[in-house]
């Protein structure tokens, strides 16, 4: 075992942020299977990506910190380049999911076009009643 | 029960936690009703990856799986960047 000289604190912090981590991961993933259009389903990857991520850098930012007695934080090179790039790549793919719908006839944007009109008297209602 | 058992355990119980992802995030590249779908368990995937490699480099010590992590990132980023290209414009190059 070669955390043996850590503190209780280090490793109380530690094991807290990998299991948070961890199991926002498995969340994530699981909305990815789950959920029903391929537009709700993107929504799952992003917890992974930003949340389970983080906490799985910071985890490792604090163990060899902590074991090494000296500032290592170049994981904030994967955090930074993570967060960067994660909404590129959502993008395109949105992008595509919108580009390639219409020509295949797949039924998401057709079941959001008929959901639409509702939710928007929803919300449009809401302020002219504020103002009235 | 020394501060480095629990690390020990929580090490384990998120490494089983990211393989299960994986394994869902599978499930969805085989079954996915479109092309996007695969693209997305594929990038999922590639993320899980990451984290599974930032992880043994905790249970091992070991700074050289940091950069297998940052490799793999970036691989991962410019590979799904590729294939949201084919998808979109059916070639990649034009």
């Amino acid at each position: 075992m070669n955390g043996a000289g850590l503190p209780w604190w280090a490793a109380v912090t530690v094991t807290f942020l990998l299991v948070l981590g961890g199991l926002i991961t498995l969340i994530g993933t699981l909305g990815l299977l789950r959920l029903k259009t391929f537009y709700q389903r993107i929504h799952g990857p992003a917890i992974t990506i930003t949340l389970g991520a983080g906490c799985i850098l910071l985890a490792s930012m604090v163990y060899f910190t902590v074991t090494q007695a000296r500032p290592v934080i170049h994981e904030l090179l994967i955090t930074a380049f993570v967060l960067m790039t994660a909404p590129v790549v959502a993008m395109l793919i949105m992008r595509a999911a919108v580009y390639r719908d219409p020509q295949s006839g797949a039924a998401p944007v057709v079941q959001l076009d008929a959901e639409a009109p509702s939710r928007a008297r929803d919300v449009g209602g809401r302020p002219t009643e504020g103002r009235s | 029960m020394t501060p480095g058992t629990l690390v020990f355990l929580a090490i384990g119980f998120a490494l089983v936690c990211v393989v299960l992802a994986m394994m869902l995030c599978t499930v969805r590249l085989l079954i996915g009703p479109s092309a996007q779908d695969r693209v997305l368990a594929l990038d999922t995937l590639w993320m899980c990856t990451m984290l599974l490699a930032l992880m043994l480099g905790i249970r091992y010590g070991s700074q050289v799986y940091f950069e297998a992590a940052l490799i793999i990132a970036l691989l991962g980023f410019v590979s799904t960047i590729a294939l949201a290209k084919f998808l979109m414009r059916g070639e990649v190059i034009e």
